[in-house]
């Protein structure tokens, strides 16, 4: 992973997620280590996002370093038109590793090629967020105690939930059984469906959330979001078939954990979040380790 | 009286492209950079072909080209034959064939695709070859035949 940049999830393989989950481990244990000391980090917020950009920095500053940056591109250069080619080539003057977020897909991996220092993809677009799936992965290996032989629940926007994507890629290298479970208009794409079959692994696809839960190791949960209905009134009807309510976990495992990436909207009842079962807020803790953990193998320093 | 018969010589050394979809044969200059070119050019359009229809030719005095170069036009006149031509005797035959990645030709279907808005190449990997399918490297969307726009 040396000087390597993290651009999408299946630039790292399955050796190299679980070096990054071991290392969030230990760092979990041991969060202020002054590996960056000296330091400089920079992190380019094209598009606003607090709860990513302060996971980044509260991540750098445990370690030590230094950070410059924006977390809107309106007070920037890019305003007066300059092209994220020379914002790129003049930022990567300035620090020893680039994190970005940005509106356009694919802005992450030519930035990468033309970044002197590596890069952390901090979401493109509807494109990639590895570090996103890195921390879903460290929250299951550290809920089950394994990422092997796990029966993992998707529901609700799996067509264009970038994190499901993701996480489907990379969970198919610990013989995952998957259960999507989606409207019609929403359902996961054919090409991860074939990516499965190619790779050996089970699937099932139901529209039904309610009792259908019984088999679950994690449950994760997405945003069904209005502006992806053709119809609204299809929406209207779909959008209470997949909320999850503290009832529905009647009758699962002891040790099924419920994740989701936050914001939630209304797919979680709030009366799931006092249930022990409920992770989605611990869950964006694990993410500081995460990106801890990727940042100083990057950087060589662990 | 002399004849008024446009004459055409044959090639002493050059290639020749055949089979061209006729619709196809000014994207195939381009891409080739032919304008570029100072030797002699001849090329012919809307002749009859039973396979194409109608399909373009074009003969090139002195030009012989890599196999990179040529296949960059696999994608709009993938049935191309060359005929390489060395003393008015065709030596060699060769078809083209789509390449495992494609520079700088083909629009990305995604119109939040970095390429749509930076100055940036398009670049794709290509995943199937008879279904043309092609990845794009930066936003990783897929463009597909249909979809397909030449730039």
């Amino acid at each position: 992973m040396l000087n390597r940049s993290l651009v999408s999830i299946t630039d790292f393989n399955r050796e190299e997620y679980l070096k990054v989950l071991s290392v969030a481990a230990d760092f979990e244990l041991n969060s202020y280590q002054n590996l960056l000391q000296g330091k400089v980090i920079a992190t380019l917020f094209f598009e606003p996002s607090t709860r990513t950009r302060l996971s980044f920095e509260s991540a750098i500053n445990r370690l030590g370093g230094k950070v410059i940056g924006f977390s809107d591109s309106q007070t920037t250069s890019v305003t007066k038109g300059e092209t994220l080619n020379d914002t790129i080539r003049v930022i990567s003057n300035y620090a020893e590793l680039i994190v970005m977020r940005h509106t356009l897909e694919g802005s992450a991996r030519y930035a990468s090629e033309i970044s002197r220092v590596p890069i952390v993809n901090a979401g493109d677009g509807a494109n990639q967020h590895p570090t996103q799936t890195l921390l879903d992965l460290y929250s299951i290996q550290k809920t089950q105690g394994t990422l092997e032989n796990l029966k993992i629940f998707m529901v609700g926007d799996l067509k264009y939930g970038r994190t499901v994507h993701s996480l489907l890629m990379a969970l198919s290298e610990f013989n995952t059984t998957f259960y999507f479970i989606a409207p019609d208009e929403l359902k996961m794409p054919v090409e991860y469906k074939l990516h499965l079959e190619k790779k050996g692994l089970k699937y099932y696809e139901s529209k039904e959330l309610e009792g259908s839960l019984g088999e679950a190791d994690i449950i994760y949960m997405t945003r069904v979001q209005k502006e992806r209905f053709s119809d609204p009134i299809e929406y209207e009807r779909t959008k209470n078939a997949y909320v999850l309510k503290d009832s529905m976990l009647c009758g699962t495992k002891d040790t099924l954990r419920v994740l989701h990436p936050l914001p939630r909207v209304n797919e979680i009842h709030p009366d799931v979040d006092a249930n022990p079962k409920a992770y989605y807020f611990q869950q964006t803790e694990n993410g500081v380790y995460i990106r801890q953990a990727i940042i100083s193998l990057i950087l060589g320093l662990k | 009286m002399k004849d008024k018969k446009l004459e055409v010589s044959a090639l002493k050394d050059g290639t020749v492209i055949d089979h061209i979809p006729a619709d196809s044969l000014f994207k195939v200059l381009s891409i080739l950079s032919l304008q570029k070119i100072e030797g002699m050019i001849t090329f012919g359009t809307n002749l009859p072909s039973k396979r194409l229809g109608k399909k373009a030719i074009i003969k090139l005095s002195d030009v012989f080209f890599k196999d990179k170069d040529i296949n960059r036009i696999a994608l709009i006149a993938p049935d191309a034959k060359l005929n390489i031509i060395k003393d008015y005797q065709v030596i060699e035959k060769r078809i083209v064939q789509v390449p495992d990645e494609i520079t700088g030709i083909v629009k990305c279907v995604n119109p939040m695709c970095v390429t749509n808005h930076e100055k940036v190449p398009t670049r794709f990997h290509v995943l199937d070859k008879k279904q043309m399918k092609l990845r794009c490297h930066f936003c990783e969307k897929m463009t597909d035949k249909e979809h397909m726009q030449i730039l």
